[in-house]
């Protein structure tokens, strides 16, 4: 009922091709962008916008570009971690070397950086595929973090190896790092470049590239054939879920922790980002969203709910106990829908659409 | 439905063995938040510093009613060791209480270097004992952390002159070979630049031994380091796994257990200890003593387990890091007793205990008043040094218990002094900081 689509006619050929065709779709999403962008920042407390929003938004970034490369391109790989270490450092060195220089522009470049970083790795993709390629990028990953702590370079030799965001403004007094940054202002700036980023890659799948990543991800013999060059399109596809993870890593040391040693980007950093788009759903760009508020947002809602309810529950157990129904909650998902949130999701608007009436 | 009952009993369970929060309405509470990790590859050397500063606070609440009659309420936050849920512990607990969190103590450089920014915009003071970013020793620069009694620098230049001792002259160290067996990390890294500047003025080879965390796997490095570099000494910052790892690695390769020193967090029972008779002679830094024949923990046998209420079970209590962890206590608390001295007996805020860091004079008399006569040296923190610095000494594993082997040993200020401010200054200029003046 909620989703009948009777009387919706598509008249043009841009009607038809719509992001959200349906009308329901169109109202929700601009219902959720004003809650986001206004309702939010109203409502929330400093605890929730930079613990809880923060890292949400900074992970879906991240989750996103992997799902470009892995759920849409079929390319998997476990260097994430790395990816986003490279963004957060090369941010790092362009806004101490350039202090005049705007944070968009350091955080545009510094995705540009991390994309040839990613065109680089994603060499070996041309010759192996699937798990092989998985061991191909793990390289990338633990040779990307042995870098950043080998040479003090990339720290400006900060003894501890640590390296700590200068404050920047976007324009006049409005700071997103640095100690006189409001949470509700790195909270707007992480939103829009979340937005704009998303909206980038839900047209970019929907274009000729995105399908010729994914021709390349069902057979990529039969895409050779029918003109798809698997050059361009794999290390594209690294180009660009590198350049999305960059910009992530930097988000992460500038505007989410504030400051940021390498080893905050190491192997699980990685795991965790697959395990998102895994539960999330492959190829799906709201997968990305959902699997990073179970991933990120589940263990906090976890440790904090003994504490709501007023249990006095030492914290070790529980920690332990954070880890043991978030094991179980993981296994759940997979068992009842192994394609993901997303999926899930899917089926229920089919649902909604047949509803009360279903056949 | 097997499985749900299942889980409501798990949980009853739990309930039912630690009991109901029991809030009683009381005219004054200062809050106190912990940041601990007893859980995660660091747990076995967290949880005794847990069970040490939580055991301290609860005897002042049962002997003395709190501090000057306000009672102390502390919340513990599991951060695993992890910089981010650090933050998010951080962030949860510093609104809490009447006039929010006292001081926190993170018990990680990673933390420390993430909550240094937050604290101070929050004014809230950061007690980083012995760990941390060590130039903000500077309190010109860093008003609101709190490095005392002593920092990774100054130990670094201790160790050297106890080696220099006991090659029989710092003349000596001449030629000589010294090794860093390091997690790589900011923790380990911290040390690096004030041995790499000792290194020059003493005319010893430096040789640099990263460890990736957890420091699981060294075989390579400790093969390496004993059967090629062939080094004089051995210096160590390692936590967690990685130390007993690396005790075992060390007596693998034949090296000699009475050349290798750890730092302050890599001597401690639970690092020699797993690894049995190989220990025996490993030696580490420490700012305090070990055991329980001390005056203040007779209070916590009769105040916290005699009545049945202790964190931990009596005979892990005067281990190494539950003693450090009581002293950091005993800073945070005198702290708060200080800033009181001052603002009257009310609970504090954190600005207002902040002032009591700056002020805190723990002489001889204080201490033995605590109950920690010749437990620790004294330590007068002044708004320029927020280290202090108070002399280390070294302590030896026996098999059973550490015991110290040499005399207090005083760290080169004149060489570390000046590193700590220039390195302040650079992130001050970073940062776009003007650093107060203190007279």
């Amino acid at each position: 009922m909620l989703y009948r689509e009777a009387g919706q006619f598509k008249t043009s050929y841009a009607k038809d091709q719509a992001i959200f065709p349906i009308l329901q779709d169109r109202v929700m999403m601009v219902l959720m962008l004003v809650v986001a962008f206004v309702g939010v920042p109203m409502l929330a407390s400093e605890y929730w916008l930079s613990t809880i929003m923060l890292p949400f938004l900074v992970f879906s970034l991240a989750a996103l570009g992997l799902n470009l490369l892995t759920g849409y391109a079929g390319q998997l790989s476990l260097g994430t971690g790395g990816f986003m270490a490279t963004g957060a450092f090369a941010a790092y060195k362009l806004a101490v070397a350039f202090p005049e220089m705007n944070i968009v522009i350091v955080f545009l470049l510094s995705g540009v950086i991390t994309a040839a970083v990613g065109v680089l790795f994603g060499l070996p993709s041309l010759r192996i595929k699937g798990f092989y390629l998985a061991v191909a990028t793990l390289a990338s990953q633990f040779f990307l973090i042995w870098m950043f702590n080998k040479f003090p370079w990339f720290t400006n030799y900060s003894s501890s190896g640590v390296i700590s965001a200068p404050p920047r403004a976007v324009f006049g007094d409005f700071f997103v790092t640095g100690s006189s940054a409001s949470p509700a202002n790195k909270y707007l700036f992480t939103l829009v470049i979340v937005c704009v980023l998303a909206l980038a890659a839900k047209n970019i799948v929907r274009s000729h590239v995105g399908r010729s990543w994914m021709a390349i991800r069902d057979m990529d013999i039969a895409a050779e054939i029918i003109g798809i060059k698997p050059l361009q399109t794999k290390l594209g596809a690294f180009a660009v879920s590198s350049f999305y993870c960059g910009i992530s890593g930097a988000l992460w040391a500038f505007i989410y922790t504030s400051s940021v040693e390498a080893l905050a980007f190491d192997i699980t950093r990685s795991f965790q980002i697959l395990f998102m788009i895994i539960i999330g759903g492959l190829g799906s760009i709201l997968g990305s969203f959902m699997g990073a508020a179970f991933i990120v947002l589940l263990p906090i809602f976890l440790s904090n709910a003994p504490t709501m309810f007023g249990l006095n529950i030492s914290v070790d157990l529980i920690s332990h106990m954070e880890f043991m129904i978030f094991g179980a909650l993981i296994i759940f998902f997979l068992i009842v829908e192994p394609h993901g949130l997303a999926r899930l999701w899917q089926i229920g608007k089919e649902k909604l659409r047949l509803w009360p009436f279903p056949y | 439905m097997r499985f749900t009952k299942l889980i409501l009993a798990a949980v009853g369970l739990a309930v039912g063995v630690s009991g109901f929060a029991v809030s009683e309405a009381k005219a004054a509470e200062q809050f106190i938040p912990s940041l601990v990790y007893r859980t995660g590859p660091y747990a076995p050397n967290g949880t005794p510093f847990a069970d040490g500063a939580m055991d301290y606070y609860k005897m002042l609440n049962a002997r003395d009613g709190g501090i000057n009659g306000v009672k102390l309420v502390v919340e513990e936050c599991d951060t695993g060791y992890n910089t981010d849920r650090g933050v998010e512990c951080y962030e949860r607990l510093k609104g809490k209480g009447e006039t929010g969190a006292a001081a926190f103590s993170p018990l990680s450089t990673g933390i420390t270097y993430a909550i240094i920014e937050r604290a101070a915009k929050d004014k809230i003071p950061v007690f980083s004992m012995g760990y941390g970013r060590t130039d903000a020793s500077d309190g010109r620069v860093f008003p609101y952390v709190f490095t005392a009694p002593s920092t990774y620098w100054s130990q670094a230049s201790a160790l050297v002159r106890y080696v220099g001792s006991e090659e029989g002259g710092m003349a000596n160290l001449k030629g000589k070979k010294i090794a860093l067996v390091y997690h790589d990390s900011a923790y380990g890294k911290e040390p690096i630049p004030t041995l790499e500047t000792l290194a020059e003025k003493y005319g010893f080879t430096f040789h640099k031994f990263p460890v990736t965390h957890p420091g699981l796997e060294q075989k390579a490095t400790w093969l390496s380091i004993g059967r090629k570099l062939r080094p004089d000494w051995v210096f160590m910052w390692g936590w967690g796994v990685m130390n007993q790892t690396a005790i075992k690695e060390a007596a693998a390769v034949g090296f000699p257990m009475n050349k290798f020193i750890g730092a302050w967090w890599s001597g401690a029972e639970p690092d020699t200890r797993p690894a049995g008779k190989a220990a025996i002679g490993y030696k580490s830094a420490a700012f305090h003593s070990p055991g329980s024949n001390f005056i203040v923990h007779q209070d916590i046998f009769q105040h916290v387990y005699g009545k049945g209420n202790g964190t931990t079970t009596e005979d892990l209590v005067g281990e190494v890091l539950y003693n450090r962890g009581l002293i950091n206590s005993v800073f945070v608390s005198e702290a708060i007793r200080t800033a009181m001295s001052k603002y009257g007996n009310k609970a504090m805020t954190g600005e207002q205990i902040r002032w009591g860091f700056e002020n805190l004079d723990l002489t001889n008399a204080k201490l033995s008043k605590l109950g920690l006569s010749r437990f620790m040296k004294p330590v007068k923190i002044t708004c320029l040094n927020h280290e202090g610095g108070t002399p280390l000494r070294i302590q030896e594993w026996k098999g059973q218990q550490w015991e110290f082997v040499s005399d207090w040993i005083e760290p080169m200020n004149d060489i570390v002094r000046p590193m700590i401010e220039a390195s302040a200054a650079k992130y001050a200029a970073e940062k776009g900081i003007t650093p107060r003046t203190c007279n």
